[in-house]
């Protein structure tokens, strides 16, 4: 783990989420600090993707407060919004990649948007966090239709860091690709965090990379967190929930994997 | 601290200072392509550098790339600058490998936009070959067609559009009861507007606008639909659960809008009369009673008959461009705009084209 001590980057609240009648989250609590690889898992339902996508102003908490780089994005202003936008990069679990751009002018896309810069420099720009996700240079002409599962989300990721974020968001970066690519996307996500001083905020169900890539892990039930800890802690954590989903034959298996690595 | 980067001659060192970040870019480069360099062994100091991300090491490094003639020294850059730097330089940034989709000329994109014309045509022919059969296979067994598919369509294609048709159809009735009465006044021959109205909206108007509207209305939801299904593999999945995507997806639309097409062209037809009748009112004082009296002596009916005779024809091509649109997206977003517009603008010029035949064929029949 990185410095606990060192500035928070998201702080959530007494957050309460009600949809449709449903309770979500209640009085959830949740900070990150600034260097840490924090995941958030949980059963399904368990309001994981809510979570994220209020972390993202997509959709409005009921109550409480969600505050990024120390502005409650609850109440920003839009120009406030914007200026954290801009610090931050988001990787959706199918990609999002705009289907009718390439993957260069995906990747410029964000720079395009918020920076002046010249034609030549924005090429060269994007060119590069292509080639930081991993792609080769060839795909940079090509369109999401024609790329593998494994490059569409390589492709999101360049998209996440054009703008050279301090914070980037994953959903599920791993889910639906075969486990040599899962492995190898997890070194990535690990690369660039170190690299480039990224925060990142992953929705994961991957158990690997759960052992591998995560600082942090937060589980969400019954409505809150009920552990956020390293895996090694949370395992130890005596909560049914945390048990059942950690100690079924698949967590024995990835936390095996993990101590033999010589951990 | 100022963001730049400027040179001291007397040790050789370029100093950058300040954010070296995406934000600065144009001006960092912009100061950088004014640095003259001294020959000979030069050292780079980045210890006055507060913030560097990968848009600042990126510019440090192609320029030192510029410059292959001088030996560079990077100093007192902090440890996490030197690791991005490190990544970055194992990054050949080289745009050469992308190539540029090649230009056609104007006489090749002729060629090629007639080559791809034909193709798209052939497809469709192939693409009805294709329903037929299968609309045959499905007739051996038709237990299994689609009936509630087959209602929801005639519902939505032909239920929901009565009201639209309807209004049109009126005010269609009404300009042409008045165009044509402004002519007929002049020989006294108001009586005839009867005649002219019968045959033109039963024979032309009818059928042809209710055609437009439908092609306008439904045959782009078809494309739409089935577009979107395309993308989301829902026909893929379709096929791999052993249902073909024309005996769920097709022939239940084909079905209903042959059936709704003539059904909406008979509404259309009396809101179209109606509209002229209200006009020839107006206009001749001719009453609905005389009207409705003379209009049943005058018109034959196989007039409504002929009418009426086009539009499964109608609703066969607005049908099969719909679906045919719609099965040919692929891939992005902007290829379901695409082919909607086609199937729109496909879809009423061969409702002109067939209508233009069947006039040719009539006359020829004297009919």
């Amino acid at each position: 783990m990185k410095n606990e001590k060192s500035e928070p980057i998201i702080e959530i609240k007494n957050l309460t989420t009600k949809l449709g009648g449903d309770t979500i989250h209640e009085n959830l609590n949740m900070t990150v600090y600034k260097g840490e690889v924090v995941a958030i898992v949980g059963g399904s339902g368990s309001g994981k993707t809510t979570l994220l996508r209020q972390m993202l102003n997509l959709i409005k908490p009921s109550s409480g407060s969600i505050k990024i780089f120390g502005i409650d994005i609850t109440k920003a202003k839009y120009e406030e919004l914007l200026a954290i936008q801009q610090r931050w990069g988001v990787l959706f679990q199918q990609s999002a990649l705009f289907s009718s751009l390439t993957v260069l002018e995906n990747t410029a896309f964000p720079l395009i948007e918020h920076t002046t810069l010249d034609k030549k420099t924005l090429k060269k720009l994007s060119l590069l966090k292509i080639l930081l996700a991993g792609l080769p240079e060839e795909s940079a002409n090509k369109y999401p239709s024609e790329l593998s599962g494994g490059m569409v989300k390589r492709a999101g990721v360049a998209r996440a860091i054009a703008m050279d974020p301090e914070l980037l968001f994953l959903d599920e970066p791993t889910s639906g690709l075969d486990p040599v690519n899962a492995a190898s996307f997890d070194e990535l996500i690990l690369d660039l965090t170190s690299t480039m001083g990224l925060t990142v905020v992953m929705v994961t169900h991957d158990l690997d990379s759960l052992w591998h890539v995560a600082d942090r892990v937060a589980f969400l039930g019954e409505g809150k967190v009920l552990a956020i800890a390293p895996m090694v802690e949370l395992m130890k954590n005596p909560h049914p929930l945390i048990q059942e989903f950690f100690n079924g034959p698949r967590g024995k298996v990835a936390q095996k994997g993990y101590e033999d690595d010589g951990h | 601290m100022p963001n730049t980067i400027r040179l001291d001659p007397s040790e050789k060192k370029l100093i950058c200072e300040g954010e070296w970040t995406l934000a600065h870019t144009k001006e960092l480069k912009s100061k950088i392509n004014q640095v003259n360099l001294p020959s000979g062994h030069i050292k780079i100091d980045g210890s006055r550098i507060n913030q560097m991300d990968s848009a600042g090491v990126w510019l440090l490094l192609s320029f030192i790339k510029l410059h292959p003639e001088h030996k560079f020294e990077l100093l007192n850059f902090n440890e996490k600058a030197v690791q991005l730097i490190k990544l970055i330089e194992k990054q050949k940034v080289e745009d050469k490998k992308i190539r540029k989709p090649k230009k056609l000329s104007t006489i090749a994109n002729i060629g090629k936009s007639a080559y791809e014309q034909a193709k798209e045509f052939v497809e469709f022919l192939a693409f009805t070959g294709f329903l037929f059969i299968e609309f045959l296979r499905n007739l051996r067994k038709p237990q299994k067609f689609r009936w509630n598919e087959l209602a929801s369509i005639l519902y939505s294609a032909g239920y929901q559009a009565l009201p639209i048709v309807g209004l049109l159809s009126f005010l269609i009735g009404v300009v042409i009861a008045y165009q044509m009465g402004i002519q007929l006044r002049t020989f006294g021959a108001n009586i005839f507007i009867v005649n002219l109205l019968g045959l033109s909206i039963l024979r032309e108007f009818g059928p042809l606008i209710t055609a437009i509207m439908v092609a306008g209305r439904t045959g782009s939801s078809f494309t739409a639909q089935l577009g979107i299904m395309k993308i989301n593999q829902e026909i893929d999945a379709l096929n791999t659960l052993g249902v073909t995507p024309a005996e769920l997806l097709l022939l239940p639309r084909i079905v209903a809008l042959t059936i709704a097409l003539p059904m909406l062209t008979i509404w259309a037809d009396a809101f179209g009369v109606l509209g002229g009748m209200v006009m020839a009112q107006n206009m001749f004082n001719i009453t609905f009673a005389d009207f409705l009296q003379r209009f049943q002596q005058e018109i034959p009916i196989r007039n409504l008959i002929i009418g009426l005779g086009k539009t499964p024809i109608f609703a066969l091509i607005i049908s099969s461009v719909g679906c045919f649109e719609g099965m040919r997206v692929f891939g992005s977003a902007e290829s379901i705009g695409r082919n909607t517009t086609r199937s729109v603008v496909l879809g009423i010029f061969f409702i002109i084209v067939a209508d233009a035949l069947f006039s040719i064929l009539f006359s020829y029949l004297k009919l």
